[in-house]
């Protein structure tokens, strides 16, 4: 057993570290900072400059742009990108669709996607809830009947994440309505250009427009565009949410806004012992949180999901809201100022409190809820 | 960076397994043993020593087997699995003291005689009232005042005790045959304690009194707290696996209760719980290793991560058991009271959150690795 870094992995780190404060744009990283929302073009921009420099999709096959790394060095990169606020490179493409692809689509299919894909040069969106299928997934109805070369596809997809943004949508289809509920499924990739297929905004809590309904009325997709086989579909839904909740822990970033929000109130913590011990819990327990992802880290051969990964997701995002709601709290009467403007003496940080405080709310709902992690837990790890 | 234990390691953990494993079979044995005095197995004791478990952490020339902090948090990890009541870990918190400030004297005859089984060492640390003051004459010292509660003081053969000196803190070694009045009794958790009044007994000091004193006391302490955390991670286990066993045996209703979600998500939680203290008791373990500067305060981290796991594992157990949990007949009650124990005993988490509180504005993001 030992703490410190090897000399290499230490090196890596500081590579990591310097990669990521003087090569990403700065305006991306002050956005990042701010709590602000990205464009579009600053998230593509952020992801480019990584991509050219090898490292927007380093958990990819190496043959597909991917990295030779270990899953601490993985570990690391994650973390530094995080403590140097910048965004992490769309999921939806670098940890869903990208591996996916790699792992059981076509050699056609690949060439067709990964490079684009590693770069941001096609946006994906993510179509697998729909409103009657969200934990219980399985359940989905939206339908593709084949005809000829194409399929037809019919229904709803729902929650669809920047679908505002999206060139393109993977999406769990089903392809055989008597087979029973997970072995009917299959997966397509939509061409979200399409005729027939509509992206219909929703305003969260917040204010912001971050998620989409995505209509399907008589869809006609290539058939070349299955993946894998028909009706496997769930066999890479499984896949691609495992490594959905790998990296789903957000330490880096949550201990970059508790720093900042310790910086900006450094004399009333210092002057309140509740506050102070309040920020004194919430960094234990972000340090065992961390320590926690490097045990996993260390111990997970294989590159398969270590089935604390679920502590992982349930604690990160706990830790991640309750500083979320702490800042709110240190801002106090200012954080019902988030529509203040020009001229007004509330501080940036004060005004967008609340909103991400209510944006947050999102992260024990999304990416396996809460509740199925503790269920994960107390099946597979417990055995009850 | 690596979080796996190196084979010998593994054997040592293997090693103690199986013989607290053996010694500690059934809650019914660790009942017996710990209802008659002294409130722990002899025998046990010297098959300990006999494994080289007293004389770990201590260097070879004093008689010890020149192990570290990572060697004495698996045993002490092995104590909790099956909450052994030895003072193992009391008597190598005393037994460090004397190896940080004792003369190569007192270290080799105290070491040495640790090591090998035959010397019960107890630390004699808190007081209820006045300070304990020790006077000095010529080259002699001797120490009046009380202790109490002092863990196994009455059965000790030798004692690490603090004192008031004019110097500042003094620690010193106290044979409790002269001069000393005992009072022992048992603790809650099945030990034992005693009240211990110093009457002007003779004590020989241990190294100058004053700030190196102060120091190598705190750092004991950090050592002693992160042992302990490794005994409460151990114990929180056990009382985890007795609990998840029970919800899948025990019906009512017409089920097994790990039908009912409401109680497998609670124990989901304890899970979360006793991973996070382990992965703060494995850091800090690590850090005393490698960078014992930072050592009192990651013991403090442990405390805190730890104090809070120990209170919730304890309760839900006991709970998630219903009215079995309660009787003093079933193992998981006397888990909770363990971990009550050794949650006050050197602080709780709470206190120690205040000291970690008054830091916070003072550094950045906390990184728990070391540069
Ligand atoms: C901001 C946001 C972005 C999202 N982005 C996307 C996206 O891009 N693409 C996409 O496909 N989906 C996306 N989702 C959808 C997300 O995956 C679902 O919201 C999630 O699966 C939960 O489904 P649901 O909302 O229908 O809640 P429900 O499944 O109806 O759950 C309601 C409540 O019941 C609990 N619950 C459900 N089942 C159980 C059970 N068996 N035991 C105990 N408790 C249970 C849940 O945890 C929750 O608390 C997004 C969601 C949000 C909020």
């Amino acid at each position: 057993m030992k703490l410190r870094l090897s000399p290499e992995d230490a090196a890596f780190r500081d590579e990591m570290r310097e990669f990521f404060t003087t090569k990403i744009p700065q305006h991306i990283r002050d956005t990042v900072a701010a709590r602000h929302e990205l464009s579009k073009e600053q998230i593509v921009e952020s992801v480019q400059v990584m991509n050219a420099a090898g490292l927007a999709v380093p958990n990819w096959p190496v043959e597909w742009g991917g990295k030779d790394w270990t899953p601490l060095q993985r570990h690391l990169w994650h973390e530094e990108m995080q403590l140097a606020a910048v965004p992490p490179p769309l999921a939806f493409n670098a940890s869903m669709i990208g591996p996916v692809i790699a792992a059981f689509g076509s050699q056609e299919m690949k060439e067709k996607f990964l490079p684009a894909t590693a770069n941001l040069d096609i946006w994906w969106s993510q179509g697998f809830s729909e409103p009657d299928a969200g934990s219980d997934l399985a359940s989905l109805r939206t339908s593709a009947v084949r005809d000829g070369d194409h399929y037809v596809v019919n229904g709803q997809k729902t929650w669809t994440t920047l679908g505002q943004y999206g060139d393109w949508i993977f999406t769990l289809v089903r392809t055989d309505p008597e087979a029973k509920k997970q072995a009917g499924i299959s997966m397509l990739l939509i061409d979200m250009t399409t005729p027939g297929l509509t992206v219909r905004p929703i305003e969260l809590i917040d204010g912001g427009h971050e998620v989409n309904e995505v209509f399907f009325e008589d869809v006609r997709v290539p058939a070349e565009n299955l993946v894998g086989e028909e009706n496997k579909g769930w066999t890479y839904a499984k896949f691609l949410l495992g490594n959905e909740r790998v990296g789903v822990a957000p330490v880096g970033s949550t201990k970059r806004t508790l720093a900042q929000a310790k910086t900006a109130n450094a004399e009333r913590i210092a002057a309140d012992p509740v506050l102070a011990a309040r920020v004194a819990s919430l960094e234990n327990e972000l340090l065992s949180l961390e320590l926690t992802a490097l045990r996993v880290v260390a111990h997970s051969a294989d590159g398969k999901p270590h089935p604390a990964s679920s502590v992982l997701k349930l604690k990160g995002t706990e830790l991640q809201q309750a500083v979320t709601e702490l800042v709110v709290d240190l801002a106090g009467p200012l954080s019902l100022a988030s529509g203040a403007g020009d001229g007004s003496e509330v501080p940036d940080w004060a005004r967008v409190a609340t909103p991400q405080y209510l944006n947050y709310r999102k992260a024990s709902i999304y990416g396996g809820s809460n509740e199925v992690q503790r269920q994960i837990i107390a099946k597979t790890i417990l055995g009850l | 960076m690596d979080f796996t234990l190196d084979s010998e390691t593994t054997a040592l953990r293997d090693a103690v397994r199986g013989l607290l494993s053996k010694a500690y079979d059934s809650s019914e044995t660790r009942r017996e043993v710990t209802t008659t005095d002294p409130g722990f197995g002899e025998k046990t004791w010297t098959r300990l020593a006999e494994l080289g478990v007293l004389g770990l952490p201590f260097a070879e020339q004093d008689g010890g087997f020149g192990a570290g902090p990572v060697e004495v948090g698996v045993v002490a990890a092995e104590i909790g699995r099956v909450i052994a009541p030895e003072p193992v870990i009391e008597a190598i918190t005393a037994g460090g003291i004397v190896a940080d400030l004792g003369s190569a004297e007192q270290r080799a005859d105290v070491i040495g005689r640790l090591a090998e089984g035959t010397l019960i060492l107890g630390l004699a640390l808190h007081e209820i009232g006045e300070p304990v003051t020790a006077t000095q004459d010529g080259d002699a010292w001797t120490l009046t005042g009380t202790k109490e509660p002092v863990l196994h003081g009455a059965r000790a053969d030798l004692l690490v005790v603090t004192a008031q000196t004019d110097a500042g803190l003094g620690v010193f070694l106290v044979d409790p045959s002269a001069d000393v009045e005992r009072t022992g009794y048992r603790t809650h958790d099945g030990g034992r304690a005693a009240r211990v009044t110093f009457q002007g007994a003779s004590a020989q000091p241990l190294g100058e009194p004053g700030d190196a004193s102060q120091r190598a006391l705190d750092q004991a302490i950090a050592r002693a707290r992160i042992a302990y955390g490794h005994e409460a991670v151990g114990a929180m286990e056990t009382a985890l696996r007795t609990t998840t066993e029970y919800l899948k045996t025990r019906k009512q209703f017409g089920v097994t209760l790990n039908t009912f979600q409401a109680l497998t998500f609670r124990a989901a939680d304890m899970y979360v719980s006793v991973e996070l203290a382990k992965s703060a008791v494995e850091w800090a373990t690590l850090v005393l290793a490698d960078d014992p500067d930072r050592a009192v305060e990651a013991a403090e981290r442990v405390r805190v991560q730890v104090g809070k796991a120990s209170r919730h594992v304890g309760q839900e157990a006991i709970q998630l058991h219903g009215g079995i949990g309660m009787t003093a007949e079933y193992s998981v009650g006397h888990y909770t009271s363990r971990l009550t124990a050794i949650d006050h005993w050197l602080g709780t988490g709470d206190e120690l959150l205040a000291s970690l509180a008054g830091q916070v504005t003072t550094y950045g993001t906390l990184d728990p690795l070391p540069e």
